[in-house]
């Protein structure tokens, strides 16, 4: 399979399959709009699973790698690499995609081919974020992915979508264009190369280290998002389309703990070290504070949008502490994530689609109307929560257990959020399940259906297999892990 | 050369054929439409667009790639006048077909003069583009303007036409007259009026430095209005919405290649010495064009208003690429900064040509279509063309994958190439103010239900020429290479 450019179909597949169910127009060819969207993303998915059947374990070196001149003016090229890092997001996105296609197979009626093909589109877009090695490609495909999501939550959003819309296309923007101008110094600075290996290389001096990190931090804070930048992210989620959701939470929020890795890192890892205890501050904030916020909500959605902040702050938390456990932990908890938040989101709108309300007032007893349905979200609350044997734990407990090395009273301040957490999922998760039948709203629900059975066993296995035997995702990090915190340990002043 | 031989010189009129067809043309357009009896002048327009091609044909049989000099060095002929004048004849053929609906249904102007007026205008973009003497450039000035006065006013009976030709012609004369001030001082400070002169003997110091400070100003001021850069701009948002939209297109496009060639002939070419100076003034301009352009464009409700404040902050934004050029005496960027203001031109008229066309394409029946709120739920009437405003919407914003973000993009690395981080900073925040108004009039076609369900009904050229415009934008942005290789060469040549 050497010879085959994997991570440009991955990218292209997803893409070109969105602009041929674009190509269906009007709702009455709505049926092929579904079937094509669904084969696209099929095998946009199926095209991604032999850079993990091929991967090379041993090496931390970049793999799959094209390389060729794209606009040779600027030296700027469409350089594709993936390691251990990068390579399971490429995966997890495209098992996503699949995912929100079934999602949205009954649900969305209206403008079918321009909902799916916005999610096709989106999805080659953000394989191509976690696959490009090039400065101006990352940000090429970073900032075009603002616009189908955009859109998404615009068209099939909720009542106040469209203030959703601008303040998450608006807010994103805010943070990228500075790390526009990031990346030019750095193709100044370097003599003429966008090349990010190049740049991981290069000696910067201290000072334009901490200005390149902290232009990245907003970039990537509000991307992540991260305290005190959040505010975008409930309100994107409340309006989005289920769809919508899952994307945003599984995948978008990736981006900006990714970018940390490929950026903040390797780039400047001086003001890394020396900045650490301000991104580690902002994390706990993330992690506590959040946490709070999450349980006195009454809106669903707005829950687990908070919920996802607090899990985010693990991540960053991780990243920063330079360990490999927090690191890899980190890493899981990022994949988890995907899986889980991405069911919590289907969840809501199981129910939302039914009863049209993502308020917790509004619900009481589904267990008795919706008992298949009840057990599915049961299994995804759990893992939220870090429930041991869930996907969840996993990644919180390798952060955690990296934290105490570090220094005991962080860890002691994260690991307090296994309460709060476990409270504010569970306490929301009993309001809606149990308890008699709160209304003939609930009394009128019907369980799931084949095709919502389907999704939530596919975003089950991911949770619980990982939660089970997380080995399979962790050895494929280790070398990629173990190279980037044996290049941000050495200083790059000189 | 003796002076006896000077005086009996026949200048080489091969090398401005181009100019010369043009002319001949459009008075035999202008007289030859007295006999045509056809009210929609199909043969007029026919016509006309023939003698563009015919001129693009001569302009590019006739290039050499050299730089040549003709009509005792008031004219110049490079590969920089080339490329910008097949661009110009591209864009007027365009300008043509998006307007030739639009007038037909408007019986004060579809008249053969409206095709005379727009090859004049041409005529006179192709002197300023070739200008190699202060006066060849007032003169393609004035013939610009004076044919963009009367087509603004064709429509007589529009009140806000007339309005917004008055105050184009008086403003505009009054920058005339700045530019002239300025230009005599640069005669009394340099004691010549040929552009390669002047750069000679300020190369050579024999200038009066006090004197000539003092008619860059004028100067200055002058190209400001023409550009339209704050505090220069008060005709443009007038001009652009008052006029009928199909001349506020040609307004909008056309001109702006020509400004951006005047621009590089007064002060690249002649004036570069003293580069320190009138980069300072441009530098205040251009921040100036950029706020004050974004911000006022989010208060408006028309789109012809909005997109003249977008105007304003797009000629700031190119300026970046003009004032970088040369930092402290050091001129190893001035290729690289000149040549991503030219792309930033040329892709700016692109965009421009397409959103202007949308709002003709949409007018119909003689009614306008230039409020935003006609844009409403477009795109549940007609979800390409709605793709193809979007399209330009997010090029103009500067979003990738459209060629906009590219037109950005080179501009800002010009920027902080010449270490003007600051000035990068500032340029990136106000583009963010101005994505807002970008985004609306994508909310507006998209997230909002329609006001009428009417069908677009368009003739068949300009839907194709429409979609064409919306997939160049779109294929530029992901193959930039080779147009910006393109005017990094013209540039290369002929600097």
């Amino acid at each position: 399979m050497s010879g085959t450019p994997l991570l440009s179909l991955a990218i292209w597949v997803p893409i070109v399959a969105g602009l041929a169910v674009l190509a269906t127009g009007s709702d009455r060819n709505a049926p092929l709009a579904r079937a094509l969207s669904l084969i696209g993303a099929v095998v946009g998915l199926l095209v991604t699973i032999p850079l993990y059947t091929d991967f090379d374990l041993q090496t931390p070196a970049m793999q799959f790698v094209e390389l060729r001149p794209w606009i040779p003016r600027f030296n700027v090229n469409y350089h594709l690499g993936v390691d251990g890092i990068s390579m399971l997001f490429v995966i997890l996105n495209s098992f996503i995609t699949v995912t929100v296609v079934l999602a949205g197979w009954q649900v969305i009626d209206s403008k079918v081919a321009q909902y799916n093909a916005g999610f096709l589109i989106m999805s080659g877009l953000l394989n191509g974020i976690f696959s490009a090695l090039d400065g101006v490609l990352f940000y090429v495909f970073f900032e075009a992915s603002l616009i189908p999501l955009y859109l998404i939550i615009g068209i099939w959003g909720g009542p106040n979508r469209v203030y959703a819309a601008f303040k998450f296309f608006l807010f994103t923007l805010f943070g990228s264009l500075l790390f526009l101008i990031a990346l030019l110094y750095l193709f100044i600075s370097s003599g003429g190369s966008f090349s990010i290996l190049d740049w991981h290389r290069m000696p910067i001096g201290m000072t334009a280290q901490t200005w390149l990190f902290l232009a990245f931090l907003v970039a990537f804070a509000v991307k992540v998002p991260m305290w005190p930048v959040h505010t975008w992210l409930p309100d994107a989620h409340v309006e989005a389309p289920t769809g919508g959701s899952i994307v945003l939470a599984a995948i978008a929020l990736k981006l900006g703990a990714y970018g940390f890795l490929r950026f903040s890192l390797p780039i400047a890892p001086d003001a890394s070290h020396q900045l650490a205890g301000l991104v580690v501050a902002l994390s706990l904030i993330a992690i506590i504070y959040i946490g709070f916020v999450a349980l006195v909500q009454e809106d669903m959605k707005k829950l687990v949008a908070y919920s996802s902040i607090a899990h985010m702050g693990f991540v960053t938390l991780g990243f920063f502490l330079f360990s490999p456990m927090g690191v890899e932990g980190a890493l899981v908890q990022m994949i988890s994530h995907g899986f889980v938040s991405g069911a919590m989101f289907f969840s809501i709108g199981v129910m939302y689609d039914r009863a049209h309300s993502r308020m917790i007032a509004d619900y009481g007893g589904v267990v008795n109307t919706m008992p298949k349905f009840a057990a599915f979200f049961m299994l995804f609350a759990m893992a939220n929560a870090g429930l041991p044997a869930t996907s969840g734990f996993v990644g919180e407990f390798m952060v955690i257990l990296a934290a105490v090395e570090h220094n005991f009273w962080v860890a002691f301040a994260a690991a307090s959020t296994m309460i709060v957490g476990a409270a504010y999922t569970l306490w929301m998760y009993k309001r809606v399940v149990f308890g008699s039948v709160a209304n003939h709203h609930v009394a009128e629900l019907k369980d799931i259906n084949g095709r919502e059975f389907l999704i939530f066993v596919l975003f089950a296995i991911g949770a619980l297999g990982m939660g089970l035997y997380p080995q399979p995702f962790t050895e494929v990090m280790h070398s990629s892990v173990d190279e980037l915190l044996r290049h941000v340990a050495l200083s790059k002043i000189q | 050369m003796t002076l006896a031989e000077m005086q009996f010189q026949i200048p080489d009129l091969r090398l401005a054929s181009a100019e010369i067809f043009i002319l001949l043309m459009a008075c035999l357009i202008l007289v030859g439409d007295l006999l045509v009896r056809d009210r929609k002048r199909t043969l007029t327009f026919v016509a006309t667009q023939l003698t563009l091609v015919g001129a693009a044909m001569i302009t590019f049989a006739s290039s050499t790639g050299e730089t040549v000099y003709t009509f005792s060095n008031m004219y110049v002929g490079d590969l920089m006048a080339d490329l910008l004048k097949l661009l110009l004849y591209l864009t007027v053929i365009v300008v043509l077909f998006y307007s030739r609906g639009y007038i037909l249904e408007r019986p004060q102007m579809a008249r053969g003069e409206y095709y005379s007026l727009a090859l004049f205008a041409t005529l006179g973009m192709m002197v300023m583009i070739s200008a190699s003497h202060l006066v060849t450039v007032y003169i393609g000035l004035e013939l610009l303007s004076l044919s963009l006065y009367a087509m603004v006013a064709m429509n007589r009976d529009s009140v806000p036409a007339t309005e917004a030709a008055m105050k184009f012609f008086v403003l505009g004369a009054l920058a005339s007259g700045l530019l002239l001030y300025g230009m005599s001082m640069i005669y009394g400070a340099t004691g010549t009026l040929e552009i390669p002169a002047i750069a000679e003997r300020l190369y050579m110091g024999q200038f009066d430095k006090g004197i000539l400070v003092f008619g860059l100003v004028f100067l200055v001021a002058g190209l400001a209005f023409k550009l339209g850069v704050v505090p220069f701009h008060m005709w443009i948002p007038d001009v652009y919405h008052g006029a009928p939209t199909a001349v506020t297109l040609f307004i909008a496009t056309a001109p702006k290649l020509a400004a951006f060639a005047m621009v590089m002939r007064l002060l690249v070419n002649g004036l570069i010495v003293v580069s320190q100076d009138w980069q300072a003034m441009l530098i205040i301009l251009s921040v100036l064009s950029m706020a004050i352009g974004n911000i006022a464009a989010i208060a408006q409700t028309n789109l012809k208003r909005m997109l003249a404040y977008s105007a304003i902050s797009h000629m700031g934004f190119m300026l970046l690429g003009i004032v970088t050029g040369v930092v402290g005496g050091d001129a190893r960027f001035a290729l690289n900064a000149y040549s991503s203001a030219m792309f930033y031109v040329i892709t700016y008229v692109l965009t421009s040509a397409g959103t202007f066309g949308m709002i003709l394409l949409l007018a119909r029946g003689g009614l306008e279509s230039d409020e935003l709120d006609d844009f409403k739920g477009l795109n549940k009437r007609s979800p390409w063309f709605a793709g193809v405003m979007m399209m330009m919407m997010f090029s103009m914003a500067g979003i990738p994958f459209f060629v906009g973000f590219f037109a950005k993009f080179s501009v800002l690395q010009a920027v902080v190439a010449a270490g003007y981080l600051w000035l990068a900073i500032v340029a990136v925040a106000f583009s963010l103010i101005g994505c807002f108004y970008y985004l609306r009039v994508v909310k507006i076609m998209y997230f909002d239900p329609p006001a009428n369900m009417s069908p677009i009904e368009a003739p068949l050229d300009m839907k194709i020429l429409m979609s064409a415009n919306g997939l160049a934008v779109a294929l530029l942005g992901i193959f930039p290479q080779v147009l910006m290789s393109l005017c990094a060469f013209s540039l290369l040549r002929s600097l």
